[in-house]
């Protein structure tokens, strides 16, 4: 079962304003953003699981002429809060490296 | 007004104060811009530039970047338009920026005729507002509390580009904006020229971080955008740099929750149906975009100034504690809030708070890991948070022979841990928070808007 950092050329995650964190995935070519874009892993239920974010509030919008899919949700608690650990949101998206897809 | 031919707007840069390079502002001039145009700032590196009405930016830096601009603008009369001034466009953050232009107008002894725009908002009309229902808030939050509004040290309103047009009609030469939205400050001046709102707002979302459109983000600061009847072009203003319809299109994705529809305030441009061709060797030309004009609505973004923080530092290679990273946290952590309730009395410590971060381990995600290998060494960072500045330092220097020497095995003499500094506490200062998302509805775009004009003597007179 291949990861999705093997699927991908490029992940990042960045905030979209204090509230609210999105991920692009970048798939290697068509053929593996067509296979992936509607799969079932990258489920609103696996981000309740990794991030604690309501499942309802997952946006996931595909982007076919860049064969990316992006995947936003709202941030745990709001940017530069006392328990702040990543300012930008930009080290969210290591935790879906490794999450693993259909054949 | 019908537009006449096209528009050419010079983005000089991503933000101002940020770099903008001398031989692209003569690249762009030399192709014939009519105005050039950037904005200051953003939310992206917290509400702490709001709180405070602080610049992120180094005084010096803005300077420079403003001189080069005023410099295009003494000598070929093209307006400088610059929005959410200071990094947050507060009126602090305006004000900041205007002492910099009354300075350098000075030097260089000329005589621009200068907007202000403030939208900072009263405290008290904001709650009128809200009482009248015309604020909406935004996943994830919920209905707007006077509370809310009280805890917020400043509240911005995000101007669109009926500010902009508005001081450009009146004659300005140089407009500096509070808080806008990035596309709106790009966007104004081709509005203003008659150009489509669709290919306007497009031009602006994809200019707005300046170069980051490109092939090569590095390579250079600025981009220029050329809107005409029936779309827009963008080309790189470094001549070693190119813009291709990947590099264009993918700037859609970027810290935007959704890359297809942009809401800004009157509107929403939609680019489902954009199309990306590349233009000679280093131009990209986008047509396709759409305007939906929808009721008129500016968002709000206030920032909060909480409690204090006390950070301390130790690096740990003790291979005894790296063997349980996990139960050391633990142990520790307990450890150090007995040992915080022991030192200060109750009533005077009021609620507090301590946090470590254990980078090298888990500091990013703060989750619990398992099967892996310990580390060689690891990072950790003590937060210490309390009402107080003194409060907080008081608990890192109760805290801080325990941090130092905590023991994974008892009854052995104790080990010493790297402390990073000394004195070995540091006071960071406040937490600050962002607190509002919602908009206001509003009948005028320039309502919520205050416009000030100075002239070149540094006299102020309200418009």
């Amino acid at each position: 079962m291949p990861k999705l950092r093997e699927v991908c050329h490029h992940i990042r995650s960045k905030v979209a304003g204090p509230f609210w964190v999105t991920v692009d995935l970048f798939f290697d070519g068509e053929e593996k953003y067509r296979k992936y874009r509607d799969c079932e892993e990258l489920s609103p239920a696996l981000f309740h699981r990794l991030y604690g974010v309501d499942p309802s509030l997952v946006k996931r919008i595909p982007v076919d002429s860049l064969h990316v899919l992006k995947i936003s949700f709202p941030r745990a608690s709001p940017q530069g809060g006392m328990v702040e650990r990543d300012m930008h949101s930009g080290q969210q998206y290591v935790r879906l490296l490794d999450i693993e897809l259909k054949a | 007004m019908a537009l006449q031919g096209n528009v050419k707007v010079l983005v000089p840069c991503g933000s101002l104060g940020s770099g903008v390079r001398e031989s692209e502002i003569e690249y762009g001039l030399a192709k014939g811009a009519h105005v050039i145009a950037t904005d200051a700032g953003s939310t992206d590196s917290g509400a702490a530039y709001l709180a405070l009405g602080k610049s992120k930016n180094n005084r010096g830096a803005v300077k420079r970047d403003l001189g080069i601009l005023l410099r295009a603008h003494a000598r070929t009369g093209i307006p400088i338009i610059v929005g959410t001034a200071g990094q947050a466009g507060g009126d602090l953050n305006v004000d900041w920026t205007r002492d910099i232009l009354l300075e350098l107008v000075q030097e260089l002894g000329i005589s621009p005729k200068i907007a202000l725009l403030y939208s900072e908002q009263e405290k008290g009309s904001l709650k009128a507002f809200n009482r009248q229902g015309r604020v909406r808030p935004l996943p994830p939050l919920g209905a707007l509390e006077d509370s809310t509004i009280d805890a917020c040290e400043h509240i911005v309103a995000l101007m669109g580009v009926e500010p902009f047009v508005a001081a450009l009609e009146a004659g300005a030469d140089v407009v500096i904006g509070g808080r806008a939205t990035d596309t709106a400050v790009l966007a104004s001046y081709p509005i203003w020229k008659g150009a489509p709102w669709a290919a306007s707002w497009h031009a602006g979302k994809i200019a707005e971080c300046g170069a980051q459109c490109c092939l090569n983000p590095g390579d250079g600061a600025g981009v220029l955008l050329t809107i005409d009847e029936a779309g827009f072009e963008v080309e790189p203003l470094s001549a070693t740099n190119r813009c291709t319809p990947h590099s264009v299109s993918k700037h859609m994705l970027y810290e935007n929750s959704d890359p297809h529809h942009l809401h800004e305030p009157g509107g929403i441009l939609d680019v489902t149906g954009a199309a990306y061709a590349p233009l000679g060797e280093r131009s990209v030309r986008v047509e396709g975009a759409q305007w939906i004009v929808q009721p008129y609505t500016m968002k709000l973004e206030g920032a909060a100034a909480g409690d204090y923080q006390t950070l301390m530092l130790i690096g740990i290679q003790d291979p005894e504690v790296l063997d349980n990273v996990n139960a050391f946290h633990d142990r520790l952590l307990d450890a150090l809030y007995e040992r915080t309730r022991k030192s200060i009395p109750a009533e005077e410590l009021g609620e507090f708070h301590i946090s470590l971060r254990m980078y090298g381990w888990n500091a990013v995600t703060g989750d619990v890991p398992v099967n892996v290998p310990p580390p060689r060494e690891i990072g950790v960072l003590l937060v210490a948070t309390a009402r107080t500045q003194e409060l907080a330092n008081a608990i890192a220097h109760a805290c801080n022979p325990y941090f130092f020497h905590y023991p994974v095995v008892m009854n052995k003499e104790l080990p010493s841990y790297g402390f990073a500094f000394s004195p070995a506490d540091v006071p960071r200062g406040q937490v600050f928070e962002f607190k509002l998302n919602h908009v206001v509805a509003v009948d005028d775009p320039l309502s919520m808007v205050r416009m000030v004009w100075l002239d070149t003597h540094g006299s102020v007179t309200a418009a």
